[in-house]
């Protein structure tokens, strides 16, 4: 035999009892050949040339789905920033491709489509404006397309004046419908990658090529079932080498299938994302890995230290791995979207003060916390100024995707539904920063970013 | 050649080898190596088969689910390139 019944189990363990799977397949797609005279005809190429690409597109995903054994949770499309697309002063313009790139999406099958993204770090211009005014209305009335704006960059510096505009869209978008789960689809970033194959992060980066596939992977459940298997007083210099020998193997799992789907597609393969990202599965949680190394919850001290180690050590097994690894790469600590981190707030062990340090260690940034919807602005902009701040002089990806719960108080349970699951309200420190947002204008890049 | 590996488990019991080796010979594909071994009381049996005449796998995963089903055992198949990337570099 060419493995060994051990091997073979490990892997179909892997798959079917700790939920190995490929979070999501990402494809690529340059669109900046189909900007056109009106928006209409540019809406209209956009749509015809996605529904030609993907032609094969999901049929080919299921047959490599089956014939692997590993399931693929998610089928996605990334496009270039909306915002190099069409340029008007006129948000109708905005709601008009936006629910078209939505349609269009819906007909082929995707579970959602990223790129209604523009970068605000150096300045707001006029179609900017068009282009945030419209956001409130199109996360309300479209389902799958996925909105980011680029606020900060360690190279462009922290546009406070962005931040103060992005706060009161990330407002009015809760607000319109009463619905906090709108806002999962908005993200505020620094530093974003450009083969970020998760949502709602997703653009297909400037000069990436016409088309690219990328692929996220992700098995909180198969780290933490190693440490279980691991003997409890076993030092943390084996606890790192454990994570790492699993990161090998699952980054392995699912740069080949990226690699067998993009071979299909006839495209060229991009990177694979080995980022941790849990789901509210009971097993599948960043929360329980920290439980089992040692900490009551996630958000006791020593929690910043234990997510170092876990994601350094992820990184470790995966670059060995692949030479393609790329996008977040880090580790996911959404608070909806994993059971043990959303009980870690709960009981108060987790507190907005300790997501932002834990982010210091690891990518994506504030994720998924719901806040009470009567937030004061100030209190929301000073919360994004200070996670733009970590990744503009820690030169690393960092954002902020909070959702404010109109009525909401704080300790009341909110149920998301799905993958995006259910948290409690999250108290914010209400002291004002309000002085610092009427100055306005942008801090300029660190120092540290002049490497020349 | 394209090769796949199935993966049978459940509790032991006599005509689990016979099913699923029918089903394979009725898809005309080829058992290349074939393990089996008792772990406490389960069955574990792991067959290296030549899935080279088939086109399309879905309905031999179909037969094969069903075959399972009344063996009552659980069988898995995956093509063999994806242990070769998680278990060898």
């Amino acid at each position: 035999m060419l493995f060994t019944t051990e091997e073979i189990l490990e892997t179909i363990r892997m798959v079917q009892i700790e939920r190995l799977d490929i979070r999501t397949i990402t494809l690529g797609l340059d669109l900046l050949d189909l900007r056109r005279e009106t928006v209409r005809e540019t809406a209209f190429s956009i749509s015809e040339k996605l529904k030609g690409v993907t032609r094969d597109f999901l049929d080919i995903i299921k047959k490599v789905e089956l014939e692997y054994g590993i399931p693929i949770v998610n089928k996605r499309v990334a496009i270039t920033p909306v915002s190099l697309l069409i340029s008007s002063k006129d948000e109708k313009d905005y709601l008009y491709l936006a629910k078209e790139l939505d349609k269009t999406a819906e007909e082929i099958g995707l579970d959602f489509i990223g790129g209604y993204t523009t970068f605000l770090e150096y300045e707001i211009s006029e179609s900017d404006k068009a282009f945030l005014k419209a956001i409130p209305c199109i996360l309300n009335e479209t389902n799958r397309l996925c909105a980011s704006i680029v606020v900060a960059s360690t190279r462009g510096g922290i546009n406070v004046d962005a931040i103060k505009e992005v706060s009161y869209i990330i407002l009015e978008t809760a607000k319109l419908k009463t619905n906090p789960v709108t806002c999962a689809k908005l993200i505020v970033m620094c530093n974003p990658p450009p083969d970020n194959p998760f949502m709602a992060g997703a653009f297909h980066g400037i000069k990436r090529g016409e088309k690219i596939l990328d692929v996220g992977i992700s098995g909180p459940g198969t780290v933490r079932a190693a440490l279980e298997r691991l003997p409890k007083d076993s030092s943390l210099i084996d606890v790192a080498e454990e994570i790492k020998r699993v990161a090998f193997k699952i980054t392995r799992a699912g740069e080949f299938i990226g690699k067998e789907i993009a071979k299909r597609l006839n495209i060229n393969f991009g990177s694979v994302d080995i980022s941790l990202a849990p789901t509210p599965e009971e097993e599948d949680s960043v929360g329980k890995i920290m439980e089992r190394i040692g900490l009551e919850f996630i958000g006791a001290p020593g929690s910043t230290a234990i997510l170092f180690l876990v994601n350094d050590a992820i990184k470790r097994g995966g670059f060995m791995a692949s030479s393609s690894v790329g996008g977040l790469s880090g580790t996911f600590i959404p608070v909806s979207e994993d059971k043990s981190i959303a009980e870690a707030v709960s009981c108060g062990a987790l507190t907005l003060e300790k997501l932002e340090a834990l982010t210091n260690v690891c990518s994506v940034g504030l994720d998924m916390i719901p806040i009470p919807g009567d937030v004061d602005p100030y209190t929301l902009m000073g919360i994004i100024l200070d996670e733009m701040a970590i990744g503009v002089m820690a030169n690393k990806t960092t954002a902020v995707r909070i959702l404010p719960v109109p009525g909401g108080k704080p300790g009341e349970w909110v149920e998301l539904g799905g993958l995006l699951g259910k948290a409690p309200i999250i108290s914010v420190n209400s002291f004002s920063c309000r002085g610092v947002f009427e100055r306005g204008g942008r801090i300029p890049p660190p120092i540290s970013s002049f490497r020349n | 050649m394209n090769k796949a590996i199935i993966t049978v488990m459940g509790l032991d019991h006599t005509g689990i080898v016979a099913g699923i080796s029918s089903v394979l010979a009725d898809f005309g594909v080829n058992i290349l190596d074939i393990t089996q071994t008792i772990m406490g009381d389960m069955f574990v049996m792991v067959v290296l088969v030549d899935v080279t005449p088939l086109d399309d796998l879905s309905p031999l995963v179909e037969k094969l689910s069903k075959e399972a089903e009344k063996l009552k055992v659980k069988v898995s198949l995956e093509r063999e390139e994806i242990f070769r990337a998680m278990h060898r570099i």
